[in-house]
């Protein structure tokens, strides 16, 4: 690789460097500071007050909190279906948005909303949606005779969580069906063609070369969504504010209620600490068990 | 040919489009039929689907109940506009320096890069939130681009790298050979063949500072002269009451302008997008 370029620039990492310093720099300072600030606040009792050192206390506090470990279990519990779910609907919508069609252009562009207004506008739909005495969900609904009465969707506990994780579904699908489709659209179609000329039905080559070949790009999104589900504030902030009783409170929603809301900053960069371990964690995990996997059947 | 549907095929293919497509814009609908309906009539149960008065009277007195909504519409494209910017500006050299040159430390520090995705604007707000204070940038601007493009840089680096990495080296040899700067090969040999791939990356770039402006917004600015769209939205939530027929009509209209400029790029954005890959 590279070789036939003159060695000066093969062999310096000079310019590189060089290159890559602005970025670094930049995001030394709004992220990487940050971060140790956070570290560093986090074993202190900081407030609009003031701030003294206290050690351990908030990680204690927390470690001994059975409602902050209910609040883990429910965000990796948030996590895990919408992403499942995003990641389901974003192969089906890709695989319609793929389809050789008459309407193919249209559809391609109305179902891109979601992905490029403001999360917050589309929420206040949603909010609309869900609202018992005069959204439509629950009108539809009484009309079909399914419910005797209004229905709050936002207003019981499971219901809340659910609403919350098709909304947040919602919001996500769009953009992992546009990167599902591009990578589609990479694989060479000479391999359909072979499957084809060999008599396989569709879904077997769906099953036996579209999967495979878009595999490595599943694979990253789903990481990358998994993050962000993980730290998607917004949508629950805006229905429910973690409501009711918390039932849809996950950590990022704790951490902000804690930190900004009630000025604890202290025990709030505690919780921004345990997110960010939890975090690093799970993907180190995701990256190992893929490695294993990747040994064991051999496929790249 | 191998890409022909039988009827039934297509039949069932357009019924599972449509059911995609209404839980794709069912919102859109509920907050237009919102918008149609005059205030009184919004909280009347049962629900109805359709209404004698109807009207577009939310669309007209929105800018009376809200002075400032142009501005706040303007203050959206503009901030993410902004953040593009500078988001390009960091991410281009960077993606560059990844794609073409081998150097010690290049997959720790991509990675590294890559681990910023992890940390959450949210997670950051205490510590951030100084560092706006100390600087004297709360409330301007500022507080919502510098922090926003941060978090934007370490995807559009590797959506931009995977991009450059299937230019051809051949094109910068021959530039070398006929002794150009590694400069002058970056900005007339490089940036002019990686236009598609600079493109999608901006496109990306933008609609994530578009779409996420509402958490700085809230916490850094308390100015309303610089708020965007969906922070100033709220202001049609009175001491009294909500004026949610004209949230909504309003949420709608401010979206309009980007949404219609997106719905024109999307064949560029998608083939740029399967140009580049995004392998890996």
């Amino acid at each position: 690789m590279g070789k036939s370029l003159p060695k000066a620039l093969s062999s310096k990492s000079t310019f590189a460097w060089l290159l890559i310093a602005p970025a670094a720099a930049y995001l030394g300072m709004i992220v990487l500071w940050p971060l140790i600030e956070t570290v560093r606040l986090s074993f202190t009792d900081a407030n609009i007050g003031g701030e003294s050192y206290v050690g351990t206390y908030n990680y204690e506090k927390l470690y001994h909190s059975s409602k902050f470990a209910k609040t883990i279990g429910r965000t990796f519990y948030w996590m895990f279906i919408s992403v499942t779910l995003k990641l389901v609907l974003g192969l089906i919508g890709a695989t319609l948005l793929n389809a050789k069609i008459p309407g193919r252009a249209a559809f391609r562009v109305l179902v891109m909303p979601p992905w490029i207004i403001p999360i917050a506008i589309g929420c206040l739909g949603w909010l609309w949606l869900y609202n018992g005495q005069f959204g439509l969900l629950s009108g539809a609904l009484q009309w079909l005779g399914v419910i005797n009465g209004p229905f709050e969707f936002l207003a019981y506990k499971q219901s809340a969580f659910y609403s919350a994780i098709v909304t947040d579904v919602w919001v996500g699908t769009p953009m992992i069906s546009i990167f599902f489709l591009a990578a589609l659209q990479g694989v060479s179609t000479d391999l359909y063609e072979a499957a084809y000329v060999d008599g396989a039905s569709r879904w077997y080559r769906f099953r036996r070369i579209t999967l495979p070949q878009i595999f490595p790009v599943i694979i990253s999104m789903a990481l990358l969504s998994a993050i962000w589900t993980f730290n998607s504030f917004e949508i629950v902030w805006i229905l429910t504010e973690g409501g009711p009783r918390n039932a849809t409170t996950t950590l990022i929603i704790d951490t902000y209620k804690t930190a900004i809301a009630s000025f604890k900053f202290g025990p709030g960069a505690a919780r921004a600490v345990v997110i960010v371990v939890l975090l690093s964690l799970f993907a180190i995990a995701y990256m190992a068990v893929l490695k294993k996997l990747e040994k064991r059947f051999g496929s790249k | 040919m191998m890409n022909r549907y039988s009827l039934l095929e297509k039949i069932g293919l357009y019924i599972v489009i449509a059911i995609f497509l209404t839980f794709v814009l069912l919102p859109f609908f509920e907050m237009f039929m919102t918008s149609l309906k005059p205030l009184n009539h919004l909280r009347s149960a049962p629900y109805k689907f359709w209404d004698d008065s109807f009207s577009f009277e939310a669309y007209r007195h929105m800018w009376v109940t809200v002075p400032k909504l142009g501005r706040y519409i303007f203050n959206s494209v503009f901030i993410a506009g902004a953040v593009t910017l500078l988001a390009m500006i960091f991410i281009i050299p960077a993606a560059y320096a990844f794609a073409r040159f081998e150097f010690r430390g290049k997959a720790t520090t991509l990675s590294l890069f890559l681990a910023v995705n992890m940390f959450a604007g949210a997670v950051l707000l205490i510590p951030l939130y100084r560092v706006l204070r100390i600087l004297h940038l709360l409330n301007t601007y500022y507080a919502m681009i510098i922090p926003g493009a941060a978090f934007l840089v370490p995807m559009g680096i590797w959506l931009l790298k995977s991009y450059l990495e299937k230019i051809p080296k051949e094109l910068e040899e021959a530039a070398y050979v006929d002794g150009a700067s590694k400069f002058y090969t970056l900005r007339r040999v490089m940036l002019p063949l990686a236009g598609p791939g600079l493109m999608v990356v901006g496109v990306s770039v933008f609609i994530g500072a578009y779409a996420q402006q509402y958490l700085f917004a809230i916490t850094f600015n308390q100015n309303s002269d610089y708020m965007p769209l969906p922070a100033g939205v709220f202001e049609f939530i009175g001491y009294q009451s909500v004026v949610w027929n004209e949230m909504m009509a309003a949420s709608l209209v401010g979206v309009l302008p980007v949404m219609l400029i997106f719905l024109f790029m999307q064949r560029f954005l998608i083939a740029g997008l399967t140009a580049g890959a995004i392998k890996e």
